[in-house]
């Protein structure tokens, strides 16, 4: 009976938890979902995917603080140009770069290495090395109250923190939006049948006349243009700053390693198990033991399931 | 590089023609002309460790300008022993291992005659060694206790800001006298952390106040509301200090966290440093307090020497940069650079200093300094330095948020500051 009364005493703190777990596993599960479909239907393994995200905020902020005005205004501008912009960026890299080396795994892993430290000092270079804030577009909070029995009476009172911030919720909604979108357009469009085509098997795609090449600029424009997404929708939430990639890289890989590679719908549960245990693990213990944690599962999957939890072998 | 008598070009943007000018000026006037009693004309050089980039970069930025304005000034009346100063910058990147590098590089490759200029403490601790094998003067502006504490080495010194343990001892009676006695601390997640935590609970305890929790957060953190989720409902007192590219997104998400029914809150202004006190969201520190190193805004009883020091290195009266007033200085830790290159300049002119083989020279003459009054050459106030412990001790600033402005509330004597010598340096050789 003594742990069901801690954990309804600690409730409001395992809410905030599972809120802000929540808000991780949308920017996540969009910055994962860019790479798995990168790495599923070109097999290239982009180790710059981080860069495209920090330049979507570093791009939106410099389109908003352009434009100026009211902050809805703005934002939504920087929110739909700024990953088209990264995007195009991106498929224009494909065919300069990552088609040169003729799409082989190692060489790309070194291109990409290459791309990430030009975008990130580049951006350095123009941007500077000052955290850029950009206001939300809107932003209410909306306090939630919890109970506590004091002297034998249940009494109401409002922790601190416990609210609903709707710009947090926004993210949260747009992401699955987002996900769900492009899931759809993957399997109902003929844009998505081209791609699952290619993704199957590249040269009997191209007997079938579909230009593959194309094809690969575009995924790689979309790919990447989802994590620039990722990075305006966080922007009002933190801030613009170079080296905001790292770390972004490093949970998407996580995810994708354990959800499986190329696997949409594992991505997507991996990137709700990772935000999820993230939060909560920082939360009652400590951000170390997060990392910890997400590198062991990592682990555990490439041991015991290395094409990740849900994904498939290849033919 | 610092030049001689060009204006700073840093601070204000120069018209085509104003830098014709002064390149008109420095052309007719040859360096030989100033420093022609010294008996060589060979500039001294000063490498300036630099947080030019990573988490640092904010402080790196002003740390640079002060710097430049420090060194305009003293080459303006005649240099060191009559020879020029030259900066002679590098980049650490904020990392203890290119801190190293940099120290290498200065001593190596440019012939620098002492370093100085880190702040970020974990940069010291990983270039203080290297400082000591390379025997290069090493003038830290950090602001940690591991230059006082004995872990570091005869070479590395700093004169020219006090150090956390100081800061905290004298402040910490503030706190429980004024704010609260029950005190919940979140706190960077590194040795600079590690001081606040550690001799924070000890004074607050002396106080007869207690911590009810202590939260560290990583200086890279980019996201910060499920960490307030750990601080207790009895908590009195928030203290909080953070540092790193997040700062703003920190304190804002401070304020959303409470809502405005939060505890009395004191924070380090490293929490704010360069972040502008009117950004959106910042609202509720109204009311609540600041420890500073050098009050951000001119305050009532400003003296003549904050005065000149704004105008010197281009800050106004609110702590931003005269030509940009966005742009929120450091300003309660650049003083320190200021101080610091003015301590480096006497003790050099003190020991005769002529080159390399006198660096010891410098140190000792440094080691024997002990007040440094209120002056244009400590425009943040008067120090006692202890040539034992390498450390300075001065006086710390408490400010509240009025008005949207921090207004001065306590200054601490430099006694209250002052604590038993951990170390000896001096019985170690060079």
């Amino acid at each position: 009976m003594g742990y069901v009364w801690q954990l309804w005493a600690d409730g409001p703190t395992i809410l905030i938890a599972l809120f802000e777990g929540a808000l991780l596993a949308a920017v996540l599960a969009l910055m994962a979902a860019g790479l798995s479909l990168v790495f599923g239907v070109m097999r290239v393994v982009n180790v710059a995917h981080g860069e495209f995200y920090m330049l979507g905020a570093v791009a939106a902020w410099f389109i908003a603080s352009q434009i100026g005005g009211s902050p809805a205004v703005s934002f939504v501008a920087a929110l739909i140009v700024a990953p088209l912009l990264v995007g195009a960026l991106a498929a224009m890299i494909d065919i300069t770069v990552i088609k040169k080396v003729n799409y082989d795994p190692e060489r790309t892993i070194v291109a990409t290495i290459g791309l990430l430290y030009i975008i990130q000092q580049g951006t350095l270079m123009g941007f500077g090395a000052v955290p850029r804030a950009v206001e939300p577009p809107f932003d209410h909070r909306i306090a939630i109250p919890w109970w506590e029995k004091v002297d034998g009476v249940w009494e109401m009172y409002w922790p601190w923190g416990l609210s609903i911030s709707t710009y947090k919720v926004f993210v949260i909604v747009a992401a699955i939006v987002i996900i769900s979108a492009l899931r759809y357009a993957m399997t109902h469009s003929k844009a998505g049948l081209i791609m699952r085509a290619t993704q199957l098997d590249s040269e009997t795609a191209q007997a079938f006349g579909i230009p593959v090449g194309r094809v690969y600029a575009g995924v790689f424009g979309v790919g990447c243009g989802l994590a620039a997404l990722a990075g305006v929708l966080i922007l009002p939430i933190q801030q613009a700053h170079y080296l905001m990639g790292g770390e972004a890289l490093l949970s998407s890989f996580i995810v994708v390693i354990i959800g499986g590679l190329g696997s949409f719908g594992g991505t997507i549960i991996a990137a709700i198990i990772i935000g999820m245990t993230d939060s909560i693990l920082t939360i009652f213990f400590s951000p170390i033991i997060a990392k910890i944690v997400a590198t062991l599962l990592v682990a555990l999957v490439l041991v015991f399931k290395p094409t990740g939890l849900f994904g498939t072998k290849r033919q | 590089m610092t030049k001689l008598i060009t204006p700073d070009t840093s601070l204000k943007t120069p018209t085509r023609r104003a830098a014709l000018k002064g390149l008109g000026a420095a052309a007719t006037l040859p360096l030989w002309a100033r420093y022609a009693q010294a008996q060589t004309s060979e500039p001294i050089k000063l490498g300036f460790q630099m947080h030019a980039t990573g988490i640092g970069a904010a402080y790196g930025r002003w740390y640079d300008r002060t710097s430049r304005a420090a060194v305009a000034k003293i080459n303006a009346s005649g240099g060191i022993n009559g020879r020029e100063v030259e900066l002679i910058t590098e980049d650490d990147g904020t990392d203890p291992a290119r801190g190293a590098e940099a120290l290498e590089k200065f001593a190596n490759q440019h012939g620098c005659d002492a370093a100085f200029g880190t702040l970020f403490s974990h940069v010291v601790i990983g270039s203080a060694p290297r400082a000591g094998e390379l025997k290069l003067p090493y003038y830290v502006v950090s602001e940690g206790h591991h230059v006082a504490s004995g872990i570091l080495n005869r070479y590395t010194l700093q004169p020219g800001i006090t150090d956390v343990r100081s800061q905290i001892q004298a402040m910490a009676p503030f706190v429980a006298e004024n704010l609260g006695k029950k005190v919940t601390m979140i706190y960077p997640d590194f040795a600079f952390g590690y001081d606040h935590r550690d001799y924070f609970s000890e004074a607050i305890v002396a106080q007869g106040g207690e911590m009810a929790a202590t939260i560290a957060i990583p200086p890279t953190e980019t996201s910060f509301t499920r960490y307030f989720s750990q601080i207790p409902r009895d908590t009195e007192v928030l203290y909080h200090v953070m540092v790193g590219p997040a700062v703003l997104t920190f304190v804002k998400e401070l304020g959303e966290f409470f809502g405005g029914r939060g505890p009395e809150m004191i924070g380090f202004i490293d929490s704010l440093e360069a972040v502008d006190l009117a950004s959106p969201g910042l609202e509720f520190l109204e009311g609540s307090h600041f420890w500073e190193g050098n009050p951000r805004y001119a305050q009532e009883n400003q003296s003549e020497y904050d005065v000149a020091y704004r105008a010197a290195v281009g800050v106004d009266n609110n702590g931003a940069s005269l030509t940009d007033p966005s742009d929120v200085s450091t300003y309660a830790h650049m003083f320190g650079c200021w101080e610091t290159l003015h301590i480096m300049c006497d003790a050099m002119v003190a020991s005769g200093y002529r080159g390399p083989q006198d660096r010891a020279a410098m140190i000792e003459a440094t080691e024997a300094m002990t007040t440094m009054d209120h002056s244009m050459a400590h425009p943040q106030g008067p120090k006692l330095f202890n040539g034992k412990t390498h450390q300075t001790f001065g006086q710390q600033y408490i400010t509240k948020v009025e008005d949207g402005r921090l207004n001065l509330v306590h200054t601490t004597s430099i006694e209250d500051g002052l604590y038993d010598d951990p170390v000896d340096y001096t019985t170690q050789s060079f």
